[in-house]
């Protein structure tokens, strides 16, 4: 009994409960005949298409900010970077004077965009919540919320010329823009190395209409549909979040990352070995925006369309939530968590949606399952790591 | 600055100049706003009447739901955005009132009925999860809320009907789950609290105060407390009330449901102005240190005035142009004297002081959880009543939406109206709802002259709800954390 509850305790309650029930799900998904190769290609997309957005909590955590609600913040810049570098590729008619190349170099710009003004806009919000220390999470919060709020005047006051991002009728972005003709699954989907595409070109640039492009069969192994069977291995997605797990790591264990999980951890001790924690945790801040920033592309490259508007208001929630409920704490976080906890969380919503459908014809229930969990286990994590008396 | 805060509060006769630049810092975002919705009203080029008509008929309908977060703010919990948590119980009576057939007032009254004791169980168990979470009220309270909606949403989306037997075709979705998505209360509860008669409300509270004095009477023949002569008096004024509503002069008048704006205004100034009479006698026989003689005078100057504006004709036509529904009106009005009237009890100053400090508190042999979770229960069971007046006026119970944005107007309203995460006042709550709502109603229209499109007013509304939350959360924040540098400075 006593080893049971040890083995609890280590685990902890809620991955215990959350990892029964993904399993059970498991189960019951392939009781009832679901094509299992489709089922668990769609959970690895799924679990590597969020991941770079959790792992952006981790250095947020480290550098003593507690959990960035406001990724949001990070994730407009990347959606910025992405509309911009679209708009741009467009307007020049790369794909008309590049063919193939053309997606790659769009996605390093909006990667380049997305890197830079996340990075100033982390900066001032890190300087933002050095001044209202203790009560970061709130305020984090609802900064994330203007932000989105205020990008979604921007969006409907843009005036593009790309007819993937414009309306075409009346003036402002499109709600969902398609990556089709853009750099849309180059890291994720098989079928981008197997037939060309047709891409729509500028009239000012050429008056061909469109071109077809065919990305170069060598690159296949970025997505590999294994023995055809349907199972696809996202290999490019998953290299780039090995990479920036990589970097994270390198830089916690270099003598800045060191002096910044120190000032996260006990600031007065910090202070008296002559570290600027304010300095660290605008660094942390910073780090962890422009991770957010790269999260959505990815994202966004993944799933093949942008999302504006108020699409993700409730991102942040949903990389806060899976963070913990891979066992950080609100002031400790590791990549381990990120990665079990993305896999568990979205794992089980991939799998509850074709079970559901299977088992009770609601088709909402997934969506309040997400909305249960992910509430669930920051209020359970908050219960955890407060309390006692504050003033 | 804070020395010259500190100079400010022991000479309160500072200069002139002074005194009006703090009078003008402390209200920064209120003149802000007021400022804002000037020039949106402008550029927007709506009638005036109209909307001031709209003003006051949101003042009706929200007003209840915003004045319900005051309590925890008396006792140091931040602003309430867990009252979605009440709005849901209201939500559940509702539906059950109309799925049952009940209509008018009777089925508010049993919808009221229903959800009291909902409410004050979810408020239970949100102050004692609040209690856990000492000093994370907030974030908690916003999280709970999507917590509840997600809970919400399951039992509205799959419980009904799937597991709860509930096969009415008109609520249900066709398959026999979940509840639709929109529901007309048009010949049920539409209106059951607008429509109700002055004579009725008249009724309503001759027998509340028979009732009262009854119960009193009995306790005194009981010989287990003393009758006053004070109940007595009461009884008797509220028994001469009723038996002038039968003279048939004033009879004719109280068969209505509304008042229009020019009987209500003048009684609503009249009182302002016997308030501050009543508080300057009181002062002038036993002085009190926190009284503020020249800002009473300054009220009942201003009453005056305002009494004497009614008079020109511009202004007589649009006031007599609005009428007010009577019973939420009375409703609110309740509920301020409510609040005011907490605040001198023994509870309410229980909440005072943990609300300023629970060590102090819990030193002085208050049982600091137990008054949180009073707190909280109140709040609770408020929000909730603010929502079945909110519903009934709306008209239409969208099902799954109608809760969600609950929380986040009410709160960025009562800021607007310049209270903060640790003080807020009627008056705040009364302007601030005002302001707030009157940018509602005018920024789409603003948006639309502007830039030709009114999604961008829209937009602009949502940002600005989000944003004077932002800004007050991290103000305060950052003020509350001041003094704590300057003692590690020194």
């Amino acid at each position: 009994m006593t080893g049971f509850k040890k083995f609890v305790e280590k685990v902890g309650l809620p991955r215990l409960i959350i990892g029964s029930f993904f399993i059970v799900l498991i189960i019951v998904a392939l009781a009832l005949g679901l094509n299992a190769p489709f089922l668990f290609s769609d959970i690895i997309r799924r679990w590597m298409m969020y991941s770079i957005l959790v792992l952006a909590m981790v250095p947020g955590v480290q550098s003593g900010i507690g959990l960035n609600f406001g990724i949001s913040l990070g994730v407009v810049s990347g959606l910025l970077g992405a509309v911009i570098a679209m708009e741009v590729s467009f307007v020049n008619g790369w794909f008309y004077h590049f063919g193939a190349g053309a997606a790659w170099l769009t996605l390093l710009l909006a990667l380049a965009i997305a890197i830079v003004i996340s990075a100033l806009v982390g900066a001032a919000y890190g300087m933002l919540l050095n001044r209202v220390k203790g009560s970061e999470m709130t305020v984090s919060t609802y900064v994330g919320f203007s932000s989105i709020a205020l990008m979604n005047i921007v969006w409907i006051m843009l005036r593009f010329k790309n007819g993937q991002l414009k309306w075409p009728i009346g003036s402002g972005l499109r709600n969902t823009a398609s990556l089709q003709e853009s750099f849309g699954g180059l890291l994720s989907d098989p079928m981008v190395y197997e037939s060309p595409r047709s891409i729509t070109v500028y009239a000012d640039v050429s008056d061909v209409g469109s071109v077809s492009v065919q990305q170069p069969k060598s690159l296949g192994f970025l997505a590999i549909d294994v023995n055809d069977s349907g199972f696809v291995l996202p290999l490019g997605l998953i290299l780039v979040f090995a990479l920036c797990c990589l970097i994270v790591w390198l830089f916690s264990r270099s003598k800045t990352g060191i002096a910044l999980s120190a000032a996260g951890e006990n600031e007065l001790f910090t202070l008296s070995n002559g570290i600027n924690v304010d300095r660290m945790r605008i660094l942390g801040t910073s780090i962890s925006t422009v991770l957010g920033a790269i999260g959505i592309i990815m994202y966004a490259q993944t799933y093949g369309f942008l999302q504006l508007y108020n699409a993700p208001l409730m991102m942040g929630f949903t990389a806060v939530a899976s963070v913990l409920l891979g066992g950080a704490t609100v002031t400790r976080a590791r990549i381990s968590n990120v990665i079990i906890g993305t896999l568990l969380f979205q794992g089980i919503l991939t799998v509850a949606l074709p079970v559901a459908n299977e088992l009770v014809n609601v088709s909402a229930l997934p969506e309040v399952t997400r909305i249960i969990i992910s509430n669930g286990i920051i209020l359970y994590a908050l219960s955890k790591t407060r309390g006692g008396n504050q003033r | 600055m804070n020395k010259k805060i500190a100079n400010t509060m022991t000479n309160p006769d500072n200069n002139i100049s002074e005194r009006i630049k703090t009078l003008l810092f402390d209200n920064k975002v209120m003149i802000v706003f007021a400022f804002l919705c000037f020039g949106a009203f402008m550029v927007s080029g709506m009638q005036l009447e109209a909307v001031v008509a709209e003003v006051f008929t949101r003042i009706a309908r929200n007003g209840f739901t915003v004045l319900a977060l005051l309590i925890p703010v008396f006792a140091g919990m931040g602003l309430n955005f867990g009252i979605v948590i009440g709005a849901i119980a209201a939500q559940i009576a509702i539906f059950a009132v109309v799925y049952w057939r009940f209509t008018g007032l009777g089925g508010m009254m049993l919808a009221v009925l229903i959800a009291t004791p909902l409410a004050l169980l979810f408020g239970y168990l949100v102050g004692k999860l609040f209690n856990k979470m000492k000093g994370a009220e907030m974030i908690a309270g916003l999280i709970l809320g999507y917590f509840a909606d997600g809970l919400y949403q399951l039992l509205f989306l799959v419980l009904i009907g799937g597991v709860i037997p509930a096969t009415d075709p008109r609520y249900i979705i066709d398959g026999g789950m979940g509840v639709k998505n929109a529901i007309d209360l048009t010949g049920s509860l539409k209106y059951s609290i607008d429509r109700v008669k002055i004579i009725d409300l008249a009724l309503g509270l001759l027998i509340l105060v028979v009732v009262i004095t009854g119960v009193k009477l009995f306790l005194h023949l009981k010989k287990k407390r003393q009758l006053e002569r004070k109940d007595l008096i009461i009884f008797a004024v509220v028994a001469i009330l009723y038996a002038i509503t039968y003279v048939p002069a004033i009879e004719k008048h109280l068969f209505a449901d509304r008042i229009n704006l020019i009987v209500a205004l003048p009684l609503f100034l009249l009182f302002v102005v016997i308030r501050n009479l009543l508080a300057i006698y009181k002062n002038s026989k036993k002085p009190d240190p926190n009284f503020n003689r020249p800002r009473s005078i300054f009220y009942i100057a201003l009453s005056v005035l305002v009494y004497i504006l009614t008079y020109v004709p511009a202004l007589e036509s649009l006031i007599m142009s609005i009428n007010l529904p009577v019973l939420p009106y009375v409703l609110i009005t309740g509920l301020c004297a409510f609040n005011n009237g907490l605040l001198n009890t023994r509870l309410g100053q229980n909440m005072r002081t943990v609300g300023q400090s629970q060590t102090v508190a819990a030193a002085s042999g208050i049982n600091v959880d137990r008054t949180r979770v009073i707190a909280m229960m109140l709040s609770t069971l408020l929000a909730c009543w603010g929502q079945l007046i909110y519903l009934q006026n709306i008209g239409t119970f969208s099902t799954y939406g109608a809760h969600l944005q609950i929380g986040q107007f009410a709160v960025a309203a009562l800021l607007v109206g310049g209270a903060s995460v640790s003080k807020a006042t009627n008056k705040q709550a009364l302007i601030g709802v005002t302001l707030f709502h009157l940018l509602f109603i005018i920024a789409p229209q603003a948006g639309n002259q502007l830039f030709g499109d009114a999604q961008i007013g829209e937009y602009f509304r949502v940002f600005v709800s989000y944003g004077v939350i932002a800004l007050s959360l991290a103000m305060h924040a950052w003020q509350r954390k001041k003094p704590l540098e300057e003692i590690t400075a020194d």
